[in-house]
């Protein structure tokens, strides 16, 4: 029997709001524990929440940037359950009536765009956030607690898990693009869980869901609903039945295991929160955001291709990040050629990212940086193959360019007889290629400017070298 | 006449004249305290200290000439209002040793006004019962009667003022526990609209329904205090943002012609003969005057206890599920894991009543319930304001007995919690519907006070003011609690 | 009886509150004669009847999104029974 999988995707995006949902407490990520904290959002007795308008605001936005239908009467509920790092023991989230739904957003899969439902969009706060260092217990840090959060939830539309990568690619693009979230996984402003379940192909009944944790990255999501779709088949095949539970992803092993269930089923005797009142985004409003909107991947990678003379390949890269193609228009401004900055940032930078792990925001270098390294090339200070070292040195330490030229004396050699002379001690070392070439070989000529290349680390002005050695090599 | 028994208005000329100090006043207030608390037990805490410094202040701002209404008026605070430095319990064993990092919002505005407060009073644990019996630390009596219970929840607060340890006191209204207790006391107590009192730094028991008001020795004292403690606060997001109107210039006689309503539902359920004449005779008063009385049905008032019992006990499971013991209140010593540690420390920490409401609560909530219970009776919360809406269409006020009884005697319900809710049969809808009333003295039943209800439309508390106001002038209640020492 | 024993017990686990079966007992007729009571309610016909949460008609009340100072960590700390390294300690919980 042939079977087809039914995901579900709930994606978790903290707001780039200055201020936490319900008080004046920052958002900012890392600082000491419990010192982003007051009585509102630690839930003393007595206290109460007034709602952060900016997290109305950003959660239309990307409602509006998801094809959403913002409702026009929205509340907040109380979703209540026990949990230490739950200050008031419920979270304040919205239940019956979220602030968007009905949306969607479009992928491409093997050259076929797919469009996938967007079930709802609702606000609510984050917990705190419990570490575990300690033998003898358990430590609570509310910092987070009140961070406003958007929840994302999919229609079950995502049926592989290359669908399910490409579909978390494309929202964290859009997030990042309407600046309502930094999306970073690392900091858990991106958390994402996921629910799959099989069922044969044609079959309009839906299987068994299971819940799948512990998901640290897309490429996490993608390895893990692979697993667990292998898996489940294998269940049914061995005529098993697949039980209903959650299960963690073991990244080094790269399987599912089952994970220890909470010792009950929920009940999170929802109600409408009292301490807050309803929530009516008029048309008035909603247009206000939508002109507040910016711009969007698809318009973006079009100007790119007009204004910048950009490649279609090239635009699409560089605008399905955000923060690579306000890097590029950063560049651009002070540097006169497009292209040279977008095979910079697909390659060499590109290179660098993937194999760090990192964002483009993450690491050092800034757009002035590079517009300098590529001036270096272009005035002959130093020789493409050269700038490449020059750049992954920039990656790692923050460098100006010219300081690391400087620092490890990469200047290019231009000097005609510092040259000459290198080249006449080449010539002399190597006749038989020497010989070749005067016999036509062409192929020679290469081995001859590698040796002076290698005889000067590279430093070498190709234009130069070639020149020099032509005059010699017809002597 | 001692400074202890006299009024904010004639203790603030008496301070203003500088005829004597705030802390003269104070000190009067204290020796008092000291004198009747062994037999009423009104206070959890006194704050000697606090007062005394703040008295100082006051005497500081009445000599440069910036003194205000209630600069150097003593007060005394339910124990369940916030208070920086001060322990705040709710008489509630889980917070016994919390002292609160912060002010409420009342009383804020009473500091900066320069009150002096006195100390915090005794509640029903969390806010929860009647007659003040439920308190995890003292029974308070009813100074008219020791015997007797206060009422409650404000039960401490009203004993305070009844027996002179205060000028005035703050307390909360949830379902009746600010006009009950009055009633039952003999003095004038207030819950405001919904909305009007900031309930920032208010312990919540029933959010939607939870309102601060005052306790104060006349009518006139009322609309002193109303003045200070209203207004919108951006810390509460249900306060609402309205002009400030001046109480004081409520304070009138005339009230001829006032369309004055009396609902038949206000004298069926379990009143008493003794109250339900006192009550009628105070609506011919209001006949003498000029009004006129008009004949209102409020058909869907019998449904308002169950309603009530619905709605705030459901909030209540959720508003106390944060009392866990690991950032403030009692935590158990000995547990297994985290789930034993919470249900340990939450039972040793809640009393009876509490568990019993969390109990309910949680239930109406709970999956599968929350139609036939949390949603019904928000449905029903309804119809009950859709009559209140009908009535006030015929008339101003609304004008019937607070509770039922009189002060009934200790333990007598406490072993039939539905005895003791039927305490609140006649003011539990006036928090349904969010509406503002009063509870007046209008005279004794067997030498024990019955109050007299005044009931407004939303943000209409000046009426009440005037109607109240009207009413305690033509019929001068001038009785005082017998039980305990000393003159008024 | 208008609730059972059994839920009695899960409600009271629901509300993490612990009872000795005695008080199980007691809770179970005191909860079904206080649920006897409020079910006069469904003597009413609510179908047509919108609920109301929120007494006072308002919506819309914000707060700017502004950075206010927090509270000392000293203060926020004071009032629990357990706290280490500047946050607040509870059994160990193994996830
Ligand atoms: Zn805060």
């Amino acid at each position: 029997m042939k079977y087809e999988a039914v995901i579900g995707l709930e994606v978790h995006a903290e707001l780039l709001t200055e201020s936490k949902i319900f008080c004046g407490c920052s958002t900012k990520f890392g600082s000491e524990p419990n010192t982003q904290v007051c009585p509102v959002c630690l839930g003393l007795p007595g206290t109460l929440p007034v709602l952060n308008k900016k997290v109305v605001e950003y959660a239309v936005r990307a409602g509006l940037a998801l094809n959403c239908t913002i409702a026009n009467f929205s509340k907040m509920d109380r979703k209540n359950y026990f949990y230490p790092d739950l200050p008031k023991a419920y979270q304040i989230s919205q239940y019956d009536l979220p602030l968007c739904s009905n949306g969607y957003l479009e992928i491409e899969i093997d050259g076929q765009t797919k469009k996938i439902g967007i079930k709802r969009i609702h606000i609510e706060e984050d917990a705190g956030k419990l570490l575990h260092e300690n033998t003898d217990g358990s430590l609570v840090d509310y910092n987070r607690a009140g961070v406003p959060l958007i929840e994302i939830v999919s229609e079950p539309d995502i049926s592989t898990p290359e669908e399910a990568y490409q579909y978390l690619t494309k929202l964290k693009s859009i997030l990042e693009y309407t600046e309502v979230s930094d999306c970073k996984m690392q900091e858990g402003s991106l958390r994402v869980d996921t629910n799959v379940s099989i069922r044969p192909v044609g079959s309009k009944e839906l299987g068994t869901k299971i819940e799948l944790k512990n998901l640290n990255s897309f490429k996490a999501v993608q390895k893990a609903l692979e697993y667990e779709i292998k898996r489940q088949i294998k269940v049914l095949e061995e005529s098993g039945t697949i039980i209903q539970e959650t299960r963690r992803w073991n990244e080094s092993k790269g399987i599912t295991e089952p994970m220890r269930t909470k010792e009950e089923a929920h009940d999170y005797r929802y109600f409408p929160e009292p301490d807050l009142v309803p929530i009516v985004v008029t048309e008035e409003w909603k247009e206000e955001i939508r002109q507040s909107l910016p711009e969007m991947p698809h318009h973006k990678r079009e100007r790119f291709i007009s204004e910048y003379g950009l490649p279609e390949y090239d635009a699409k890269i560089i605008t399905s990040s955000k923060k690579m193609a306000d890097f590029f228009e950063k560049c651009v401004a002070e540097y006169y050629s497009p292209k040279t900055v977008s095979n910079w940032l697909m390659g060499e930078f590109s290179r660098l990212l993937n194999e760090t792990g990192k964002e483009i925001d993450e690491v050092p270098v800034t757009p002035q940086m590079l517009v300098k390294l590529l001036k270096l090339i272009d005035n002959g200070v130093i020789s493409g193959s050269i700038a490449k070292t020059v750049f992954e040195e920039m990656f790692g330490t923050g460098k100006e360019p010219e300081v690391i030229v400087e620092e490890k004396g990469l200047k290019q050699i231009a000097n005609e007889n510092e040259l000459r002379e290198i080249i006449k001690k080449v010539i002399d070392e190597n006749p038989k290629s020497v010989e070749d070439y005067k016999n036509g070989k062409e192929k020679a000529m290469g081995f001859l400017v590698g040796q002076v290349m290698k005889a000067t680390k590279g430093k070498a002005n190709p234009q130069l070298t070639n020149q020099i050695l032509k005059e010699e090599l017809s002597k | 006449m001692e400074l202890y028994s006299l009024t904010i208005h004639q203790l603030k000329e008496f301070l203003h004249k500088k005829e004597v100090s705030v802390l003269e006043v104070t000190r009067a207030y204290l020796e008092r305290i000291k004198e009747v608390e062994p037999q009423i037990d009104a206070l959890i805490t006194i704050t000697e200290e606090f007062a005394l410094q703040r008295a100082k202040e006051a005497d500081e701002k009445i000599k440069n000439g910036e003194a205000k209404d209630l600069t150097g008026i003593p007060v005394i605070i339910k124990d369940n209002i916030s208070t920086e430095g001060i322990r705040t319990t709710c008489s509630s064993k889980m917070l016994e040793n919390y002292v609160p990092p912060y002010n409420a919002t009342v009383v804020e505005r009473l500091l900066e006004e320069g009150a002096v407060i006195l100390g915090k009073s005794n509640l029903d644990e969390f806010a929860m019962g009647s007659s003040t019996e439920n308190s995890a630390f003292k029974t308070t009596k009813n100074p008219w009667d020791l015997s007797r219970v206060p009422g409650g929840s404000s039960g401490g607060s009203a004993a305070a003022v009844a027996a002179d340890e205060a000028a005035f006191a703050l307390g909360s209204d949830t379902g009746g526990s600010i006009r009950q207790p009055a009633s039952l006391c003999g003095v004038v107590g207030m819950k405001p609209t919904y909305g009007l009192v900031s309930r920032y730094g208010l312990v919540a028991f029933a959010s939607s329904l939870d309102q601060i008001g005052p306790f104060t020795k006349d009518v006139t004292d009322c609309a002193i205090v109303l003045n200070t403690i209203i207004g919108h606060d951006p810390m509460d997001s249900t306060s609402l943002k309205i002009d400030k109107p001046d109480y004081t210039s409520y304070l009138k006689e005339d009230i001829k012609g006032l369309k004055i309503g009396v609902a038949k539902e206000f004298f069926s359920t379990g009143i008493e003969k003794g109250v339900k004449e006192t009550v009628q005779k105070a609506i011919k008063v209001f006949e003498d005057l000029g009004a006129d009385i008009i004949d209102i049905s409020i058909p869907y008032l019998e449904y308002a206890l169950p309603a009530y019992y619905i709605i705030a006990s459901a909030e209540a499971s959720s508003n106390l599920a944060r009392y866990d013991g690991i950032r403030y209140g009692h935590i158990a010593k000995n547990y297994e894991d985290l789930i034993d540690m919470y249900m340990t420390g939450r039972s040793e920490g809640f009393g009876k009543e509490v568990k019993r409401r969390i109990m309910l609560g949680t239930y109406a909530l709970s999956s599968g319930y929350y139609d036939a219970y949390y949603k019904k009776a928000l449905k029903v919360r309804t119809l009950i304001k859709n009559d209140f809406e009908r009535a006030f269409e015929k008339c101003d006020v609304i004008v019937g007995p607070t509770s039922p009884t009189v002060a009934f005697k200790i333990g007598e319900r406490t072993n039939d919690p539905l005895a003791m809710y039927l305490a609140d049969i006649y003011t539990v809808s006036v928090n349904i519907a969010g509406l503002p009333g009063i509870s007046l003295p209008c005279g004794l039943s067997d030498g024990l006070p019955v109050g007299l209800q005044v009931i407004g439309k939303h943000f209409d508390e000046g009426r009440i003011i005037n109607v109240a106001y009207a009413f305690e002038q033509a019929n001068k209640f001038n009785a005082k609690p017998q039980a305990i020492g000393g003159a008024r | 009886m208008a609730i059972s024993k059994c839920e009695v017990e899960h409600v009271a686990k629901l509300a993490r509150l612990k009872f000795s079966a005695e008080e199980i007992e007691e809770f179970t007729v005191q909860l079904s004669k206080i649920l006897d009571y409020v079910n006069k309610l469904n003597e009413l016909d609510t179908e047509n009847v919108e609920p109301t949460a929120h007494i006072v008609p308002i919506h819309n009340v914000f707060r700017e999104d502004e950075v206010k100072p927090s509270m000392d960590r000293e203060k926020i700390l004071i009032n629990a029974s357990y706290t280490e390294n500047g946050c607040f300690k509870v059994p160990k919980i193994i996830e």
